[in-house]
Protein backbone atom coordinates (compact mmCIF):
# COMPACT_ATOMS: atom_id res chain seq x y z
CA UNK A 1 0.00 0.00 0.00
CA UNK A 2 1.34 3.45 -0.83
CA UNK A 3 1.59 6.02 1.94
CA UNK A 4 -0.97 8.77 1.26
CA UNK A 5 -0.74 11.61 3.80
CA UNK A 6 -3.87 13.48 4.79
CA UNK A 7 -3.35 16.34 7.22
CA UNK A 8 -6.24 17.87 9.15
CA UNK A 9 -6.71 20.71 6.63
CA UNK A 10 -6.65 18.14 3.72
CA UNK A 11 -9.45 16.24 5.45
CA UNK A 12 -11.38 19.45 6.12
CA UNK A 13 -11.05 20.52 2.47
CA UNK A 14 -12.29 17.13 1.23
CA UNK A 15 -15.26 17.09 3.64
CA UNK A 16 -16.08 20.67 2.65
CA UNK A 17 -16.02 19.77 -1.06
CA UNK A 18 -18.58 16.99 -0.63
CA UNK A 19 -20.62 18.88 1.95
CA UNK A 20 -20.23 16.45 4.85
CA UNK A 21 -19.65 17.64 8.40
CA UNK A 22 -17.32 14.91 9.69
CA UNK A 23 -15.67 11.60 8.78
CA UNK A 24 -18.10 9.83 11.12
CA UNK A 25 -21.05 11.25 9.16
CA UNK A 26 -19.89 9.24 6.13
CA UNK A 27 -20.78 6.06 8.06
CA UNK A 28 -24.24 7.21 9.19
CA UNK A 29 -25.91 4.45 7.21
CA UNK A 30 -24.32 1.76 9.38
CA UNK A 31 -26.35 1.33 12.60
CA UNK A 32 -24.31 2.47 15.61
CA UNK A 33 -24.31 -0.94 17.38
CA UNK A 34 -22.64 -2.48 14.32
CA UNK A 35 -19.80 0.02 14.14
CA UNK A 36 -16.57 -1.49 15.44
CA UNK A 37 -14.34 1.55 15.59
CA UNK A 38 -13.60 1.45 19.30
CA UNK A 39 -9.82 1.32 19.84
CA UNK A 40 -9.94 2.38 23.48
CA UNK A 41 -7.58 -0.45 24.49
CA UNK A 42 -4.80 1.53 22.84
CA UNK A 43 -4.02 4.74 24.64
CA UNK A 44 -4.15 7.87 22.48
CA UNK A 45 -0.66 8.97 21.51
CA UNK A 46 1.01 5.56 21.96
CA UNK A 47 4.18 5.44 19.87
CA UNK A 48 4.22 3.33 16.70
CA UNK A 49 6.94 1.12 18.22
CA UNK A 50 4.68 0.15 21.14
CA UNK A 51 1.57 -0.39 18.99
CA UNK A 52 3.48 -2.51 16.45
CA UNK A 53 4.82 -4.74 19.20
CA UNK A 54 1.36 -5.17 20.74
CA UNK A 55 -0.13 -6.10 17.34
CA UNK A 56 2.70 -8.56 16.62
CA UNK A 57 2.18 -10.26 20.01
CA UNK A 58 -1.55 -10.58 19.39
CA UNK A 59 -0.94 -12.04 15.91
CA UNK A 60 1.60 -14.51 17.28
CA UNK A 61 -0.99 -15.73 19.81
CA UNK A 62 -2.94 -17.24 16.88
CA UNK A 63 0.01 -19.57 16.25
CA UNK A 64 0.82 -21.12 12.90
CA UNK A 65 -1.42 -24.18 13.02
CA UNK A 66 -1.25 -27.01 10.49
CA UNK A 67 -4.51 -27.15 8.60
CA UNK A 68 -6.38 -30.41 8.05
CA UNK A 69 -9.73 -28.77 7.37
CA UNK A 70 -11.19 -28.22 3.91
CA UNK A 71 -15.00 -28.10 3.71
CA UNK A 72 -15.02 -25.68 0.79
CA UNK A 73 -11.81 -23.68 1.39
CA UNK A 74 -8.36 -25.18 0.83
CA UNK A 75 -4.86 -24.54 2.12
CA UNK A 76 -2.77 -24.71 -1.05
CA UNK A 77 0.74 -23.47 -1.69
CA UNK A 78 0.68 -20.12 -3.53
CA UNK A 79 3.79 -19.26 -5.57
CA UNK A 80 5.23 -15.93 -4.36
CA UNK A 81 4.98 -14.47 -7.87
CA UNK A 82 1.15 -14.62 -7.83
CA UNK A 83 0.47 -11.82 -5.36
CA UNK A 84 3.59 -9.89 -6.31
CA UNK A 85 2.06 -9.54 -9.79
CA UNK A 86 -1.57 -9.13 -8.71
CA UNK A 87 -0.78 -6.22 -6.40
CA UNK A 88 0.90 -4.22 -9.16
CA UNK A 89 -0.96 -0.97 -9.82
CA UNK A 90 -2.12 -2.19 -13.24
CA UNK A 91 -4.18 -5.03 -11.72
CA UNK A 92 -4.97 -3.72 -8.26
CA UNK A 93 -8.71 -3.15 -8.57
CA UNK A 94 -11.69 -5.38 -7.89
CA UNK A 95 -13.65 -3.69 -10.66
CA UNK A 96 -14.11 -3.83 -14.38
CA UNK A 97 -12.91 -0.40 -15.52
CA UNK A 98 -15.65 2.08 -16.42
CA UNK A 99 -14.02 2.80 -19.77
CA UNK A 100 -13.39 -0.89 -20.17
CA UNK A 101 -11.88 -0.82 -23.64
CA UNK A 102 -9.27 1.69 -22.52
CA UNK A 103 -7.80 -1.01 -20.25
CA UNK A 104 -6.74 -3.65 -22.73
CA UNK A 105 -4.46 -5.38 -20.20
CA UNK A 106 -7.31 -5.91 -17.72
CA UNK A 107 -9.62 -7.14 -20.48
CA UNK A 108 -6.98 -9.53 -21.81
CA UNK A 109 -6.48 -10.94 -18.32
CA UNK A 110 -10.23 -11.49 -17.85
CA UNK A 111 -10.43 -13.06 -21.32
CA UNK A 112 -7.64 -15.46 -20.34
CA UNK A 113 -9.41 -16.25 -17.05
CA UNK A 114 -12.58 -17.09 -19.01
CA UNK A 115 -10.60 -19.21 -21.48
CA UNK A 116 -8.88 -21.16 -18.68
CA UNK A 117 -12.14 -21.82 -16.82
CA UNK A 118 -13.83 -22.92 -20.07
CA UNK A 119 -10.89 -25.26 -20.78
CA UNK A 120 -10.82 -26.69 -17.21
CA UNK A 121 -14.56 -27.43 -17.28
CA UNK A 122 -14.59 -28.46 -20.99
CA UNK A 123 -17.52 -26.14 -21.69
CA UNK A 124 -17.91 -23.48 -24.39
CA UNK A 125 -17.95 -20.21 -22.49
CA UNK A 126 -17.18 -18.79 -19.02
CA UNK A 127 -17.87 -15.33 -17.59
CA UNK A 128 -15.55 -12.82 -15.92
CA UNK A 129 -16.27 -14.31 -12.43
CA UNK A 130 -18.90 -14.12 -9.68
CA UNK A 131 -18.73 -13.40 -5.95
CA UNK A 132 -18.09 -16.91 -4.62
CA UNK A 133 -18.87 -20.55 -5.26
CA UNK A 134 -22.18 -20.56 -3.37
CA UNK A 135 -23.62 -17.49 -5.13
CA UNK A 136 -22.29 -18.84 -8.45
CA UNK A 137 -24.46 -21.91 -7.86
CA UNK A 138 -27.49 -19.69 -7.14
CA UNK A 139 -26.84 -17.92 -10.47
CA UNK A 140 -26.52 -21.30 -12.20
CA UNK A 141 -29.89 -22.37 -10.76
CA UNK A 142 -31.55 -19.18 -12.04
CA UNK A 143 -29.85 -19.67 -15.43
CA UNK A 144 -31.20 -23.20 -15.67
CA UNK A 145 -34.73 -22.03 -14.88
CA UNK A 146 -34.55 -19.42 -17.63
CA UNK A 147 -32.74 -21.67 -20.06
CA UNK A 148 -34.65 -24.94 -19.84
CA UNK A 149 -36.86 -24.46 -22.88
CA UNK A 150 -38.47 -27.90 -22.85
CA UNK A 151 -39.45 -27.89 -19.20
CA UNK A 152 -41.19 -25.05 -17.39
CA UNK A 153 -40.84 -26.60 -13.93
CA UNK A 154 -39.75 -24.27 -11.08
CA UNK A 155 -38.26 -27.19 -9.12
CA UNK A 156 -34.51 -27.81 -8.69
CA UNK A 157 -32.93 -30.86 -7.03
CA UNK A 158 -30.09 -30.27 -4.55
CA UNK A 159 -28.40 -33.38 -3.13
CA UNK A 160 -27.49 -33.44 0.56
CA UNK A 161 -23.93 -34.21 -0.53
CA UNK A 162 -23.72 -30.59 -1.72
CA UNK A 163 -21.94 -28.18 0.69
CA UNK A 164 -24.47 -27.16 3.41
CA UNK A 165 -23.51 -23.48 3.07
CA UNK A 166 -24.13 -23.67 -0.68
CA UNK A 167 -27.60 -25.14 -0.06
CA UNK A 168 -28.38 -22.36 2.42
CA UNK A 169 -27.09 -19.63 0.09
CA UNK A 170 -29.04 -20.95 -2.89
CA UNK A 171 -32.21 -21.04 -0.76
CA UNK A 172 -31.65 -17.44 0.37
CA UNK A 173 -31.08 -16.14 -3.16
CA UNK A 174 -33.58 -18.09 -5.27
CA UNK A 175 -36.55 -18.79 -2.96
CA UNK A 176 -38.06 -15.29 -3.44
CA UNK A 177 -38.22 -16.09 -7.19
CA UNK A 178 -40.76 -18.88 -6.66
CA UNK A 179 -38.21 -21.68 -6.94
CA UNK A 180 -38.86 -24.96 -5.18
CA UNK A 181 -35.68 -26.58 -3.87
CA UNK A 182 -35.92 -30.30 -3.24
CA UNK A 183 -33.26 -32.07 -1.17
CA UNK A 184 -32.12 -35.56 -2.23
CA UNK A 185 -30.63 -37.89 0.39
CA UNK A 186 -27.44 -39.89 -0.09
CA UNK A 187 -26.47 -43.56 0.27
CA UNK A 188 -25.18 -44.28 3.77
CA UNK A 189 -22.49 -46.74 2.65
CA UNK A 190 -20.90 -44.63 -0.08
CA UNK A 191 -21.74 -41.03 0.90
CA UNK A 192 -22.92 -40.40 -2.66
CA UNK A 193 -26.14 -39.76 -4.54
CA UNK A 194 -27.93 -42.85 -5.89
CA UNK A 195 -29.47 -42.42 -9.33
CA UNK A 196 -32.35 -44.64 -8.15
CA UNK A 197 -33.24 -41.94 -5.56
CA UNK A 198 -34.23 -39.72 -8.51
CA UNK A 199 -36.97 -42.09 -9.76
CA UNK A 200 -39.78 -40.25 -7.89
CA UNK A 201 -39.02 -37.14 -9.97
CA UNK A 202 -39.40 -38.80 -13.36
CA UNK A 203 -43.17 -38.23 -13.63
CA UNK A 204 -42.82 -34.44 -13.22
CA UNK A 205 -39.18 -33.71 -13.99
CA UNK A 206 -37.53 -30.69 -12.32
CA UNK A 207 -35.82 -27.92 -14.29
CA UNK A 208 -32.35 -28.85 -13.06
CA UNK A 209 -30.29 -31.31 -11.03
CA UNK A 210 -27.18 -30.11 -9.15
CA UNK A 211 -24.25 -32.55 -8.85
CA UNK A 212 -21.15 -31.74 -6.75
CA UNK A 213 -17.83 -33.36 -7.76
CA UNK A 214 -16.11 -34.15 -5.48
CA UNK A 215 -19.02 -33.85 -3.07
CA UNK A 216 -18.94 -32.25 0.40
CA UNK A 217 -17.68 -35.54 1.92
CA UNK A 218 -14.85 -35.69 -0.65
CA UNK A 219 -16.56 -38.67 -2.30
CA UNK A 220 -16.84 -38.99 -6.07
CA UNK A 221 -20.37 -39.00 -7.49
CA UNK A 222 -21.48 -41.20 -10.43
CA UNK A 223 -21.50 -38.14 -12.67
CA UNK A 224 -22.01 -39.97 -15.99
CA UNK A 225 -25.12 -41.83 -14.81
CA UNK A 226 -26.56 -38.73 -13.11
CA UNK A 227 -25.99 -36.55 -16.20
CA UNK A 228 -27.59 -39.09 -18.51
CA UNK A 229 -30.57 -39.42 -16.15
CA UNK A 230 -31.03 -35.65 -16.24
CA UNK A 231 -30.90 -35.42 -20.03
CA UNK A 232 -33.24 -38.41 -20.50
CA UNK A 233 -35.87 -36.47 -18.54
CA UNK A 234 -35.39 -32.98 -19.99
CA UNK A 235 -33.53 -31.81 -16.86
CA UNK A 236 -30.50 -29.49 -17.06
CA UNK A 237 -27.39 -30.69 -15.22
CA UNK A 238 -25.47 -28.18 -13.07
CA UNK A 239 -22.00 -29.32 -12.00
CA UNK A 240 -20.40 -27.87 -8.83
CA UNK A 241 -16.71 -28.60 -9.18
CA UNK A 242 -13.36 -28.01 -7.48
CA UNK A 243 -10.96 -26.44 -10.00
CA UNK A 244 -7.87 -28.29 -8.70
CA UNK A 245 -9.71 -31.63 -8.86
CA UNK A 246 -10.56 -30.92 -12.51
CA UNK A 247 -6.88 -31.41 -13.38
CA UNK A 248 -7.44 -35.13 -12.65
CA UNK A 249 -11.17 -35.81 -12.89
CA UNK A 250 -13.31 -35.90 -16.01
CA UNK A 251 -14.43 -32.30 -16.72
CA UNK A 252 -18.19 -31.50 -16.58
CA UNK A 253 -18.38 -30.93 -20.35
CA UNK A 254 -17.57 -34.64 -20.79
CA UNK A 255 -19.94 -36.10 -18.18
CA UNK A 256 -22.29 -38.71 -19.62
CA UNK A 257 -23.23 -38.75 -23.28
CA UNK A 258 -23.90 -35.03 -23.68
CA UNK A 259 -21.96 -33.35 -20.87
CA UNK A 260 -23.16 -31.05 -18.09
CA UNK A 261 -25.04 -27.92 -19.17
CA UNK A 262 -23.58 -25.52 -16.59
CA UNK A 263 -20.51 -25.79 -14.34
CA UNK A 264 -19.71 -23.54 -11.40
CA UNK A 265 -17.61 -23.52 -8.27
CA UNK A 266 -15.25 -21.81 -5.89
CA UNK A 267 -12.03 -20.38 -7.33
CA UNK A 268 -10.27 -19.88 -3.96
CA UNK A 269 -7.99 -22.93 -4.44
CA UNK A 270 -6.42 -21.14 -7.43
CA UNK A 271 -3.91 -18.91 -5.67
CA UNK A 272 -6.16 -17.21 -3.10
CA UNK A 273 -5.11 -17.53 0.56
CA UNK A 274 -7.33 -18.56 3.46
CA UNK A 275 -8.06 -15.32 5.30
CA UNK A 276 -10.78 -15.48 7.97
CA UNK A 277 -13.48 -16.47 5.51
CA UNK A 278 -12.78 -14.51 2.37
CA UNK A 279 -12.75 -12.92 -0.09
CA UNK A 280 -13.66 -15.74 -2.43
CA UNK A 281 -14.08 -16.09 -6.20
CA UNK A 282 -17.00 -17.66 -8.04
CA UNK A 283 -16.67 -19.09 -11.53
CA UNK A 284 -19.32 -20.27 -13.98
CA UNK A 285 -19.26 -21.76 -17.47
CA UNK A 286 -21.86 -23.25 -19.79
CA UNK A 287 -22.66 -24.70 -23.17
CA UNK A 288 -23.08 -22.18 -25.99
CA UNK A 289 -26.84 -22.81 -26.12
CA UNK A 290 -27.13 -21.15 -22.67
CA UNK A 291 -24.73 -18.30 -23.46
CA UNK A 292 -27.38 -15.59 -23.36
CA UNK A 293 -28.55 -16.74 -19.94
CA UNK A 294 -25.11 -16.17 -18.37
CA UNK A 295 -24.97 -13.52 -15.63
CA UNK A 296 -22.23 -10.90 -15.28
CA UNK A 297 -19.59 -9.58 -17.61
CA UNK A 298 -18.09 -11.27 -20.66
CA UNK A 299 -14.93 -10.23 -22.44
CA UNK A 300 -14.53 -11.13 -26.11
CA UNK A 301 -11.64 -10.99 -28.53
CA UNK A 302 -12.03 -8.92 -31.66
CA UNK A 303 -10.09 -6.78 -34.14
CA UNK A 304 -10.01 -3.00 -34.34
CA UNK A 305 -10.56 -1.02 -37.54
CA UNK A 306 -6.92 -1.53 -38.53
CA UNK A 307 -7.30 -5.28 -38.13
CA UNK A 308 -5.24 -5.42 -34.93
CA UNK A 309 -6.42 -7.88 -32.24
CA UNK A 310 -8.04 -6.40 -29.17
CA UNK A 311 -10.42 -7.19 -26.32
CA UNK A 312 -13.88 -5.83 -25.58
CA UNK A 313 -16.84 -6.33 -23.28
CA UNK A 314 -19.40 -8.26 -25.28
CA UNK A 315 -22.97 -9.64 -25.22
CA UNK A 316 -23.96 -6.77 -22.95
CA UNK A 317 -27.63 -6.98 -23.94
CA UNK A 318 -27.93 -9.53 -21.07
CA UNK A 319 -26.85 -6.92 -18.54
CA UNK A 320 -28.79 -4.48 -16.39
CA UNK A 321 -27.52 -1.25 -18.01
CA UNK A 322 -29.20 -2.39 -21.25
CA UNK A 323 -31.78 -5.02 -20.32
CA UNK A 324 -32.94 -3.24 -17.13
CA UNK A 325 -35.28 -5.34 -15.01
CA UNK A 326 -35.10 -8.29 -17.42
CA UNK A 327 -31.30 -8.59 -17.11
CA UNK A 328 -29.89 -12.07 -16.42
CA UNK A 329 -28.54 -10.87 -13.06
CA UNK A 330 -27.92 -7.76 -11.01
CA UNK A 331 -24.21 -8.60 -10.94
CA UNK A 332 -22.31 -5.88 -12.77
CA UNK A 333 -18.75 -5.87 -11.56
CA UNK A 334 -16.88 -9.01 -10.51
CA UNK A 335 -14.04 -10.35 -8.40
CA UNK A 336 -11.48 -8.89 -10.80
CA UNK A 337 -8.59 -8.90 -8.35
CA UNK A 338 -9.10 -12.53 -7.37
CA UNK A 339 -9.73 -13.56 -10.97
CA UNK A 340 -6.34 -11.97 -11.74
CA UNK A 341 -4.73 -14.05 -8.98
CA UNK A 342 -6.40 -17.24 -10.27
CA UNK A 343 -5.31 -16.50 -13.84
CA UNK A 344 -1.71 -15.85 -12.85
CA UNK A 345 -1.71 -18.96 -10.62
CA UNK A 346 -2.97 -21.16 -13.47
CA UNK A 347 -0.58 -19.55 -15.96
CA UNK A 348 2.40 -20.11 -13.64
CA UNK A 349 1.56 -23.76 -12.99
CA UNK A 350 0.40 -24.66 -16.48
CA UNK A 351 -1.64 -27.79 -17.07
CA UNK A 352 1.23 -30.11 -16.00
CA UNK A 353 1.76 -28.14 -12.80
CA UNK A 354 -1.93 -28.15 -11.96
CA UNK A 355 -2.07 -31.91 -12.56
CA UNK A 356 0.95 -32.39 -10.28
CA UNK A 357 -0.81 -30.38 -7.52
CA UNK A 358 -3.97 -32.46 -7.95
CA UNK A 359 -2.01 -35.74 -7.83
CA UNK A 360 -0.20 -34.65 -4.67
CA UNK A 361 -3.53 -33.62 -3.07
CA UNK A 362 -5.05 -36.98 -3.93
CA UNK A 363 -2.03 -38.94 -2.63
CA UNK A 364 -1.97 -36.93 0.63
CA UNK A 365 -5.70 -37.35 1.20
CA UNK A 366 -5.30 -41.11 0.84
CA UNK A 367 -2.19 -41.13 3.05
CA UNK A 368 -4.03 -39.15 5.74
CA UNK A 369 -7.05 -41.44 5.64
CA UNK A 370 -4.82 -44.54 5.80
CA UNK A 371 -2.75 -43.14 8.67
CA UNK A 372 -5.75 -42.11 10.79
CA UNK A 373 -7.71 -45.32 10.25
CA UNK A 374 -4.69 -47.23 11.62
CA UNK A 375 -5.85 -45.92 15.01
CA UNK A 376 -8.10 -48.54 16.62
CA UNK A 377 -10.99 -46.16 17.43
CA UNK A 378 -11.04 -44.54 13.96
CA UNK A 379 -13.00 -45.86 11.00
CA UNK A 380 -14.08 -44.59 7.58
CA UNK A 381 -17.86 -44.96 7.10
CA UNK A 382 -17.82 -44.47 3.32
CA UNK A 383 -16.28 -46.68 0.69
CA UNK A 384 -15.24 -45.54 -2.77
CA UNK A 385 -12.83 -43.06 -4.29
CA UNK A 386 -12.42 -39.50 -3.04
CA UNK A 387 -10.52 -36.28 -3.51
CA UNK A 388 -9.24 -33.64 -1.05
CA UNK A 389 -11.21 -34.86 1.94
CA UNK A 390 -12.76 -37.84 3.67
CA UNK A 391 -15.17 -38.60 6.49
CA UNK A 392 -13.92 -40.48 9.55
CA UNK A 393 -15.63 -41.54 12.77
CA UNK A 394 -13.45 -41.24 15.84
CA UNK A 395 -15.64 -42.77 18.57
CA UNK A 396 -15.76 -39.55 20.63
CA UNK A 397 -17.45 -36.17 20.10
CA UNK A 398 -15.63 -34.55 17.19
CA UNK A 399 -16.07 -30.96 18.40
CA UNK A 400 -14.25 -31.78 21.66
CA UNK A 401 -11.46 -33.72 19.98
CA UNK A 402 -10.69 -30.88 17.56
CA UNK A 403 -10.34 -28.53 20.53
CA UNK A 404 -7.75 -30.88 22.00
CA UNK A 405 -5.97 -31.03 18.64
CA UNK A 406 -6.02 -27.23 18.40
CA UNK A 407 -3.97 -27.10 21.61
CA UNK A 408 -1.31 -29.04 19.68
CA UNK A 409 -1.42 -26.47 16.84
CA UNK A 410 -3.44 -28.79 14.62
CA UNK A 411 -6.69 -27.77 12.92
CA UNK A 412 -8.17 -31.23 12.92
CA UNK A 413 -11.14 -31.00 10.57
CA UNK A 414 -14.80 -30.06 10.30
CA UNK A 415 -17.25 -31.75 12.72
CA UNK A 416 -20.25 -32.96 10.72
CA UNK A 417 -22.87 -33.47 13.46
CA UNK A 418 -24.62 -30.10 13.01
CA UNK A 419 -25.22 -30.58 9.29
CA UNK A 420 -25.43 -34.39 9.21
CA UNK A 421 -26.66 -35.61 12.63
CA UNK A 422 -27.26 -39.09 11.21
CA UNK A 423 -23.50 -39.57 10.83
CA UNK A 424 -23.02 -39.30 14.58
CA UNK A 425 -21.41 -36.74 16.89
CA UNK A 426 -18.04 -38.39 16.26
CA UNK A 427 -18.09 -37.75 12.48
CA UNK A 428 -15.25 -35.54 11.26
CA UNK A 429 -14.43 -34.26 7.77
CA UNK A 430 -10.66 -34.25 7.24
CA UNK A 431 -8.58 -32.85 4.40
CA UNK A 432 -5.01 -32.87 3.13
CA UNK A 433 -3.76 -30.77 0.22
CA UNK A 434 -0.37 -30.88 -1.50
CA UNK A 435 1.01 -28.63 1.26
CA UNK A 436 0.69 -31.33 3.95
CA UNK A 437 3.94 -33.26 4.39
CA UNK A 438 4.38 -36.85 5.57
CA UNK A 439 5.64 -35.41 8.87
CA UNK A 440 2.46 -33.29 9.23
CA UNK A 441 0.33 -36.40 8.68
CA UNK A 442 2.32 -38.45 11.23
CA UNK A 443 2.05 -35.61 13.72
CA UNK A 444 -1.75 -35.53 13.30
CA UNK A 445 -2.02 -39.33 13.66
CA UNK A 446 0.20 -39.45 16.76
CA UNK A 447 -1.64 -36.62 18.49
CA UNK A 448 -5.09 -37.97 17.62
CA UNK A 449 -4.15 -41.43 18.86
CA UNK A 450 -2.77 -40.03 22.13
CA UNK A 451 -5.85 -37.83 22.70
CA UNK A 452 -8.32 -40.64 21.95
CA UNK A 453 -6.49 -43.09 24.25
CA UNK A 454 -6.17 -40.56 27.06
CA UNK A 455 -9.85 -39.63 27.03
CA UNK A 456 -11.16 -43.16 26.49
CA UNK A 457 -14.69 -43.75 25.21
CA UNK A 458 -16.20 -44.49 28.64
CA UNK A 459 -15.76 -41.03 30.12
CA UNK A 460 -16.85 -38.88 27.19
CA UNK A 461 -20.57 -38.71 27.68
CA UNK A 462 -20.28 -38.08 31.41
CA UNK A 463 -18.04 -35.10 30.92
CA UNK A 464 -19.86 -31.82 30.37
CA UNK A 465 -19.02 -29.79 27.29
CA UNK A 466 -16.33 -27.17 27.78
CA UNK A 467 -17.60 -23.96 29.29
CA UNK A 468 -20.31 -25.57 31.43
CA UNK B 1 -40.00 6.83 -43.89
CA UNK B 2 -40.97 3.41 -42.55
CA UNK B 3 -42.67 0.91 -44.80
CA UNK B 4 -46.19 -0.04 -43.62
CA UNK B 5 -47.73 -2.57 -46.07
CA UNK B 6 -51.50 -2.24 -46.59
CA UNK B 7 -52.26 -5.98 -46.40
CA UNK B 8 -51.07 -6.45 -42.78
CA UNK B 9 -52.46 -5.80 -39.29
CA UNK B 10 -50.38 -4.14 -36.57
CA UNK B 11 -50.05 -3.96 -32.80
CA UNK B 12 -49.21 -0.82 -30.85
CA UNK B 13 -46.00 -2.58 -29.70
CA UNK B 14 -44.74 -2.79 -33.33
CA UNK B 15 -45.55 -6.39 -34.29
CA UNK B 16 -47.16 -7.08 -37.66
CA UNK B 17 -49.69 -9.87 -38.28
CA UNK B 18 -50.57 -11.51 -41.60
CA UNK B 19 -53.66 -13.73 -41.98
CA UNK B 20 -52.95 -16.98 -43.88
CA UNK B 21 -55.51 -18.85 -46.03
CA UNK B 22 -55.52 -21.78 -43.56
CA UNK B 23 -56.68 -19.53 -40.70
CA UNK B 24 -53.27 -19.25 -39.00
CA UNK B 25 -51.41 -15.93 -38.70
CA UNK B 26 -47.76 -15.04 -39.26
CA UNK B 27 -46.10 -12.55 -36.87
CA UNK B 28 -43.01 -10.38 -37.24
CA UNK B 29 -41.73 -6.97 -36.16
CA UNK B 30 -42.26 -3.88 -38.28
CA UNK B 31 -39.79 -2.01 -40.46
CA UNK B 32 -40.00 0.82 -37.95
CA UNK B 33 -39.14 -1.49 -35.02
CA UNK B 34 -36.10 -3.06 -36.71
CA UNK B 35 -34.94 0.42 -37.75
CA UNK B 36 -35.05 1.61 -34.12
CA UNK B 37 -33.28 -1.47 -32.78
CA UNK B 38 -30.51 -1.60 -35.39
CA UNK B 39 -28.50 -4.60 -36.62
CA UNK B 40 -29.92 -7.84 -35.23
CA UNK B 41 -27.46 -10.30 -33.67
CA UNK B 42 -29.65 -12.88 -31.94
CA UNK B 43 -33.28 -13.95 -31.91
CA UNK B 44 -34.85 -16.09 -29.19
CA UNK B 45 -38.00 -17.83 -30.46
CA UNK B 46 -40.82 -19.56 -28.55
CA UNK B 47 -41.22 -23.36 -28.54
CA UNK B 48 -43.65 -24.86 -31.06
CA UNK B 49 -46.84 -25.90 -29.27
CA UNK B 50 -46.65 -23.19 -26.63
CA UNK B 51 -49.97 -21.47 -25.89
CA UNK B 52 -49.74 -17.68 -25.64
CA UNK B 53 -52.02 -15.20 -23.94
CA UNK B 54 -52.64 -11.83 -25.57
CA UNK B 55 -49.61 -9.54 -25.01
CA UNK B 56 -47.56 -12.35 -23.42
CA UNK B 57 -43.78 -12.00 -23.89
CA UNK B 58 -42.88 -14.73 -26.35
CA UNK B 59 -39.65 -13.84 -28.16
CA UNK B 60 -36.57 -11.67 -27.73
CA UNK B 61 -34.88 -9.74 -30.53
CA UNK B 62 -31.36 -8.66 -29.67
CA UNK B 63 -29.51 -6.04 -31.67
CA UNK B 64 -26.10 -4.48 -31.27
CA UNK B 65 -27.85 -1.75 -29.25
CA UNK B 66 -30.52 -3.46 -27.21
CA UNK B 67 -32.52 -6.56 -26.43
CA UNK B 68 -36.26 -6.18 -26.78
CA UNK B 69 -39.19 -8.43 -25.95
CA UNK B 70 -41.76 -9.37 -28.58
CA UNK B 71 -45.36 -9.65 -27.35
CA UNK B 72 -48.08 -11.93 -28.68
CA UNK B 73 -50.37 -9.61 -30.70
CA UNK B 74 -53.10 -12.29 -30.61
CA UNK B 75 -53.78 -15.15 -28.18
CA UNK B 76 -53.09 -18.56 -29.70
CA UNK B 77 -50.77 -21.54 -30.07
CA UNK B 78 -47.36 -21.51 -31.79
CA UNK B 79 -47.44 -23.71 -34.91
CA UNK B 80 -44.05 -22.87 -36.41
CA UNK B 81 -41.03 -20.63 -35.86
CA UNK B 82 -38.60 -19.16 -38.39
CA UNK B 83 -35.49 -21.23 -37.68
CA UNK B 84 -33.59 -19.40 -40.46
CA UNK B 85 -33.21 -16.53 -37.99
CA UNK B 86 -30.85 -18.57 -35.79
CA UNK B 87 -28.15 -18.41 -38.46
CA UNK B 88 -29.31 -15.18 -40.14
CA UNK B 89 -30.85 -12.78 -37.61
CA UNK B 90 -30.16 -9.94 -40.06
CA UNK B 91 -33.13 -11.14 -42.15
CA UNK B 92 -35.25 -9.07 -39.76
CA UNK B 93 -33.38 -5.97 -40.90
CA UNK B 94 -33.30 -6.73 -44.60
CA UNK B 95 -36.74 -8.32 -45.10
CA UNK B 96 -38.83 -7.55 -42.00
CA UNK B 97 -42.16 -8.34 -43.72
CA UNK B 98 -41.18 -11.56 -45.53
CA UNK B 99 -38.13 -13.73 -44.77
CA UNK B 100 -37.71 -11.98 -41.41
CA UNK B 101 -40.98 -13.37 -39.97
CA UNK B 102 -40.77 -14.69 -36.37
CA UNK B 103 -43.49 -17.31 -35.83
CA UNK B 104 -46.82 -18.69 -37.06
CA UNK B 105 -49.71 -18.78 -34.60
CA UNK B 106 -53.10 -20.56 -34.57
CA UNK B 107 -55.42 -17.88 -33.09
CA UNK B 108 -57.64 -18.82 -30.20
CA UNK B 109 -60.37 -16.64 -31.73
CA UNK B 110 -60.35 -15.88 -35.50
CA UNK B 111 -62.00 -12.52 -34.84
CA UNK B 112 -59.05 -11.33 -32.73
CA UNK B 113 -57.46 -9.84 -35.87
CA UNK B 114 -60.18 -7.20 -35.87
CA UNK B 115 -58.83 -5.76 -32.61
CA UNK B 116 -55.49 -4.87 -34.24
CA UNK B 117 -54.57 -1.67 -36.08
CA UNK B 118 -54.78 -1.49 -39.85
CA UNK B 119 -52.01 0.15 -41.90
CA UNK B 120 -53.54 3.61 -41.60
CA UNK B 121 -53.98 3.26 -37.86
CA UNK B 122 -50.39 2.11 -37.37
CA UNK B 123 -49.08 4.97 -39.59
CA UNK B 124 -51.05 7.45 -37.46
CA UNK B 125 -49.46 5.96 -34.32
CA UNK B 126 -45.98 6.34 -35.81
CA UNK B 127 -46.76 9.97 -36.73
CA UNK B 128 -48.04 10.64 -33.21
CA UNK B 129 -44.94 9.02 -31.67
CA UNK B 130 -42.55 11.07 -33.79
CA UNK B 131 -44.50 14.27 -33.15
CA UNK B 132 -44.45 13.78 -29.39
Amino acid sequence: MPFIPHAADDVAAMLDTIGVASIEALFDEIPAPLQQCDLSAIEPGEPEMVVSRLAAERAAADGVPICFVGAGAYDHHIPAAVWDLVTRGEFYSAYTPYQAEASQGTLQLIYEFQSMIAALTALDVANASLYDGASALAEAVLMALRGNRSNRSRQVLLPRTLHPAYRATVATIVTPQQVELETIDYQRDSGTLDVAALAPYEANPPAALVVPQPNFFGQLEAVDQLTDWAHRHGVLLIAVVNPIALALLKPPGEWGEKGADIACGEGQPLGIPLASGGPYLGFISCREALLRQLPGRLVGRTVDRDGKPGFTLTLQAREQHIRRSRATSNICTNQGLLAAAATIYMALLGSDGLTAVARACHANRNALLTALTEIAQVEAPFSGAGFHEAVIRIGQPADQIIRSLAAQNLIGGYPLANDYPELGEDALLICATESRSAADISRYRDNLQRILERRGPACTRLRPADGL
Amino acid sequence: MSEVPENLKYSASHEWVRAEPDGSVVVGITHHAQDLLGDMVYIELPEVGRALRLNEECAVVESVKAASDVYAPIAGTIEAVNSELTAQPELINTLPYSDGWLFRLRPEMPTALNDLLDADGYRRQLDDDSGA
